[in-house]
């Protein structure tokens, strides 16, 4: 074993890399917001309706679960910048991540609600709800609560996909390292911090979402 | 433009071939890491289940490797296994990380199926007159195996999409084939769609057969 590990470079650059750590854990969070949303309305779609619209949705599902997220991710950047539609590489990463979290969180808010018995619709309406007050109001929150294991899963999936930026010229936490790492050609040790950092980051989230399941089932 | 036609030419049916020569590169690296990968997990999740220690222990290694993303594993080991004087190409480093990424998942699953065997069924079974061994290969397999199938399955179908990952350490498989051709004849919607149309077909049937499975052994 004849090489020198120079860890002076990553410690003298370690405040970037936490700062573009921020912006892995921003794309993150802003993708997982955006795929609830889309998640929820792609599964009440496949659950509830029928012709163009159910096509649409289970295709969405099926695409972004059976393709790799880096197809997906070139998807959004290169091959609409064939049509000349051209997006920052935060945007690319942001439209690849939301796509595909919408199709992994679709299946499991669809398993959610078939998980939530009929009755509960047929109480709430003879309550005098309207469908739309049933389902923000009763359906939802109980969904919700039964995928919270799985959403958390997919929070962590966010935040490693996000790595995936890299490769799309992204500066989020990887594309920073491969920009130092090919600066000074300290590759090993500069991905070996990333890994660090990412390990740290991933039980931040974990444990926050433990802390936040405390406070939100409570009863 | 007979200059250019040197450097950019259209699609034709031979990069098809090249494109599903590609994929059973794709097939070949996960068929490989899958199988060596759940073999070395169900050891990893017997030796998870046996002891407290032991559990301790293994399950924060085997979580390091769930933390951090693949991309970063592939490129820490492509750079360190010189450094320890392993000459190592794109392919076998490749196929080394996706078997200990594999195995890392497999191990949690293999603890799964083996703690949904309740212990008076395996004690039982010694009472039986059956050693360790056979109480494993007759009683708790069996059982375990339906419980966690799915989620196995699950591994698997990950394991056949993230390996388009090892394409940065220059292994040409599906995902690396279409990024060559794509600079070759500037069709990204095309070749994309042609890589992902690739994928799908690999992993929608399994997908589609294991859901089914699952329904007929619920039922």
């Amino acid at each position: 074993m004849d090489y020198n590990f120079h860890w002076r470079p990553v410690f003298k650059t370690l405040p970037d890399l936490l700062e573009s750590a921020i912006l892995t854990v921003e794309v993150a969070v802003l993708s997982m917001v955006l795929g609830i949303l889309f998640g929820l309305a792609l599964s009440l779609i496949r659950i509830h309706m029928t012709g163009p619209l159910k096509w649409f949705a289970v295709s969405w599902i099926e695409l972004a679960r059976n393709t790799p997220a880096l197809l997906q991710l070139f998807f959004f950047g290169f091959g609409l910048g064939a049509f000349g539609i051209h997006f920052s590489p935060f945007l690319i990463v942001l439209m690849g991540l939301t796509f595909n979290n919408s199709g992994y969180l679709a299946e499991n808010f669809r398993g959610g609600f078939n998980a939530i018995p009929d009755t509960q619709i047929r109480a709430s309406l003879s309550l005098g709800m309207n469908s739309f007050q049933t389902y923000t109001r009763i359906i939802i929150p109980q969904v919700l609560r039964i995928v919270y294991h799985p959403m958390t899963n997919q929070m962590v999936w966010a935040v490693l996909m996000s790595s995936l930026g890299m490769l799309v010229g992204f500066r989020e936490l990887s594309g920073e390292t491969q920009f130092f790492a090919s600066k000074t050609y300290r590759i090993f040790e500069y991905f070996a911090a990333t890994a660090v950092i990412y390990y740290v980051l991933v039980k931040i989230i974990l444990g926050a979402a433990k802390l936040m399941a405390l406070r939100l089932f409570k009863y | 433009m007979e200059s250019s036609s040197t450097y950019f030419s259209g699609f034709s049916l031979n990069d098809l071939w090249y494109l599903g020569e590609a994929a059973l590169r794709t097939l070949w690296i996960s068929v490989l890491a899958i199988s060596i990968g759940s073999v070395i997990g169900i050891f990893l999740g017997l030796a998870l289940s046996v002891s407290r220690v032991v559990a301790f222990t293994l399950g924060t290694i085997l979580d390091i490797f769930r933390s951090v993303p693949l991309i970063i594993q592939l490129v820490l080991f492509f750079n360190f296994a010189p450094i320890i004087g392993l000459r190592l190409n794109p392919f076998e480093a490749g196929l080394i990380v996706l078997i200990v990424y594999t195995s890392c998942y497999v191990a949690n699953v293999a603890r799964g199926g083996i703690e949904a065997v309740g212990q008076p069924m395996r004690r039982a079974a010694r009472s039986l007159g059956m050693n360790y061994w056979q109480d494993l290969r007759y009683v708790v397999w069996p059982i375990g195996l339906r419980a966690v199938f799915p989620a196995w399955v699950g591994v698997a179908l990950g394991v056949l999409k993230d390996s388009a990952l090892v394409s940065i350490l220059g292994y040409v498989e599906l995902l690396k084939a279409s990024q060559i051709l794509m600079t070759r004849t500037q069709e990204a919607i095309l070749i994309l769609s042609i890589a992902g149309a690739f994928y799908f077909a690999l992993s929608y049937p399994i997908s589609y057969y294991a859901t089914r499975l699952e329904q007929r052994w619920s039922q």
